[in-house]
């Protein structure tokens, strides 16, 4: 028995020596791990679309199969250590439980609070986190942190791919519904800056502030809500949790288009979205997880493919090189999307177009044509360098 | 000796049929093939070939047409004739771009979502091997030598070369993001690449494998985000180059012994992929969203017709 054991041994050195010989080089292994936390089903407006647990986590696994794809070209392997905190618990120390010192790349799909408590961590302070989740604004500003890059685009950015496109349209006249969430009112600040920056008025602006019995009453109320407010082009609604926005449309007491967070949507990815093999990712990504492909997946891809990226260019799996190389110039991440995503020194942001949506047609890609910048057309939207408050970069 | 036969036979067959050409082009949209006489400029007929045709090549005999009709997980082939199906390849899935080998025998397919380049025997209707490649191939050439298949992945951003004869993967070539296109030289002895999201053109020695060159392809008034070089060609002479170069709806001509981008000709728009004509007298755009082909006139470099063809141009081919 103990011989056959020995045998044993000896031929998986044998072979694990002989597939090292294949190689021709030592492997070199790339952790990257992705945090998240359980969520309660939220209260939704219908039952149309199911409440999807594991948004995100499909995304950065098929990142890594992308990564091991190219690494075994590279002789490099990486592997996601997956940390999904229960309801009850406390991301933080989760966060000190887990990430081993041999982990420099952290994936976190958290909401603001946590995601800043966890990037103020001694514990986080030589790593790199990648926040797939928020929009905010402040944290990409005033309060950005050195160890943080944001994938997803803020609440900026989508407000200016919306403003373009409605200064295109000719739309120039902003009834402005917002609810009283306090994210509804950060998207409303950010509809604002972007009517201000494009020129555009906003001749309206008021609350919906949940008083009526929307599911019965939404067609009387709807109407009796916009009809005091006159002459205006489109209907602008900020509504993140989708409470109210959809009951909006075809119910104004004029007809007016509808766009926001409902009707036609800012997004960063969209299963309506097919161009530049986007078909392609949509496909793959379906048959990974037997469902359409949502904003977080995608940014926690991206993420994980930023990563593989870097390393393979830069041969490592070290911080520093990689982390230098992502907020370099030479940084051109493929992104289906029909330009090269990199990321805004001054913030950590990932520059990306912007598609505009609606539930079953892509209706255009932000910047819109004809929007200039000097270094490149993608920084027309959100905070640009010379306005961000964020002090650490150059 | 054979060489010069075929050029002096191919030479006779152009004189007597009086410069008679055809022009086929895939149109994905349409799941159909456009047929074109580009001397006329004229759109002939257009017929359906099956779901969402895309890469096109046509035999050495010019006999049969070869087409990934990509929804239907098969390649046609379709007689230059009469038109007429005459038998379907096993491609594997969703093919899209694939390579014949100088000889005839065989096919290279790019299976992108598999992330495989499928061997086929033409005459046998089989696959010889499936062989694993990064993730989403798509440029596939074999080198006029017949000693390479290489294989572009657009997101594993490597160029692999297979060897021929054994098919295997020998080496891999690092390149900028996204690849999309690849074209060896006639001699065999450099290696052309489309890299679409970086806008650039790299060249790489065949019998080292390094970078001998990369180009950024820059066009003045034109964004760096709207330069996305897709097909690329290089002429029989190895005098010039021609890069499409997607939405800048520009074909770049590029000076192949010194590398020099010569000039930039206006086509239609994303402009994808670039065929020659026999006699290599002009060059065929497939203009994607201005779903129509240029003619290029290359003793001038300059643009002399636009053909519309149908929804989404593809892939294209010329025949005497």
């Amino acid at each position: 028995m103990k011989k056959f054991q020995v045998l044993l041994i000896l031929a998986l050195i044998f072979t694990l020596f002989q597939s090292n010989i294949s190689l021709a080089k030592p492997k070199q292994f790339i952790k990257i791990a992705y945090i998240t936390q359980e969520k309660s089903i939220p209260a939704a407006l219908s039952n149309l679309d199911a409440f999807v647990q594991n948004k995100g986590l499909v995304g950065a696994a098929l990142a890594i199969e992308d990564n091991n794809t190219t690494g075994q070209f590279t002789a490099q392997h990486y592997e996601l250590v997956k940390i999904i905190v229960p309801l009850t618990g406390d991301p933080q120390q989760w966060f000190i439980k887990n990430i081993t010192e041999d982990i420099n790349f952290i994936v976190v799909n958290l909401p603001v609070t946590q995601l800043k408590l966890i990037a103020d961590l001694p514990q986080a302070q030589n790593k790199l986190l990648f926040d797939v989740a928020t929009r905010d604004d402040d944290l990409r500003g005033q309060q950005c942190r050195d160890n943080l890059l944001h994938i997803q685009p803020s609440r900026t950015m989508r407000a200016d791919a919306l403003a373009q496109f409605m200064l295109k349209k000719r739309w120039q006249k902003w009834f402005l519904v917002s609810g009283t969430d306090k994210n509804d009112r950060l998207f409303s600040k950010a509809l604002q800056r972007s009517a201000k920056k494009f020129g555009m008025k906003i001749i309206a602006e008021k609350i919906w502030s949940h008083t009526y019995d929307a599911r019965r009453t939404a067609q009387s109320d709807v109407p009796l809500f916009t009809q005091e407010v006159d002459d205006y082009d489109v209907l602008v609604i900020a509504d993140e949790k989708g409470l109210f926005g959809e009951y909006l449309a075809y119910r104004t007491w004029k007809p007016r288009p509808v766009i926001g967070t409902q009707g036609l949507v800012a997004t960063s990815w969209h299963r309506t979205h097919e161009q530049w093999g986007a078909v392609q990712m949509q496909n793959r990504f379906k048959e990974a997880a037997g469902r359409f492909m949502e904003e977080e997946d995608y940014a926690a891809y991206l993420a994980v493919r930023a990563i593989g990226e870097a390393s393979v260019r830069m041969k490592t799996n070290q911080l520093t090189p990689i982390k230098n190389y992502l907020l370099g110039d030479k940084f051109a991440l493929q992104g289906y999307k029909g330009k090269p995503l990199s990321f805004r020194a001054w913030n950590g942001q990932l520059r990306q177009p912007i598609l505009l949506a609606a539930p079953r047609s892509l209706v255009t890609v932000a910047p819109i044509e004809g929007f200039l910048h000097k270094t490149t057309e993608l920084d027309t939207l959100g905070i640009d360098l010379p306005e961000s408050k964020c002090e650490k970069k150059e | 000796m054979k060489q010069i036969l075929l050029s002096v036979g191919l030479l006779l067959l152009t004189v007597t049929i009086a410069k008679a050409e055809t022009v086929f082009v895939t149109l994905e949209k349409d799941n159909a093939i456009a047929i074109v006489d580009p001397i006329k400029g004229k759109l002939l007929k257009t017929i359906k070939v099956g779901q969402r045709p895309r890469g096109i090549m046509i035999s050495n005999d010019n006999k049969h047409l070869y087409i990934a009709t990509s929804d239907d997980n098969t390649i046609r082939i379709i007689d230059s004739e009469t038109l007429k199906e005459i038998g379907q390849l096993p491609s594997g899935d969703d093919p899209e771009t694939f390579a014949l080998s100088p000889t005839g025998d065989r096919l290279y397919v790019s299976n992108e979502d598999d992330n495989l380049v499928t061997v086929i025997d033409i005459a046998a209707k089989k696959v010889i091997k499936s062989i694993k490649v990064g993730v989403e191939p798509e440029g596939i050439a074999v080198s006029p030598d017949n000693n390479w298949v290489v294989s572009a992945s657009e997101t594993t951003n490597m160029i692999h070369w297979i060897n021929t004869k054994t098919l295997e993967i020998v080496e891999n070539t690092l390149v900028d993001p996204r690849p999309r296109a690849v074209h060896f030289s006639a001699d065999s002895q450099q290696l052309w690449v489309t890299s679409e999201i970086a806008g650039t053109l790299t060249i790489i020695d065949v019998s080292t494998k390094k970078i001998i060159k990369n180009i950024a392809l820059k066009i003045q008034g034109v964004s760096r985000d709207k330069i996305l070089p897709v097909g690329v060609v290089i002429d029989k002479l190895g005098n010039y180059a021609y890069v499409a170069m997607g939405s800048a709806n520009r074909v770049a001509v590029i000076n192949a012994k010194t590398f020099e981008v010569e000039k930039f000709l206006l086509v239609g728009q994303r402009v994808w992929n670039i065929a020659f004509s026999p006699d290599q007298k002009r060059l065929y755009t497939t203009n994607g969203t201005s779903n129509d082909i240029s003619i290029i006139d290359l003793s001038s470099h300059k643009v002399t017709k636009s053909v519309g063809v149908g929804r989404y141009p593809w892939g294209i081919v010329s025949k005497p």
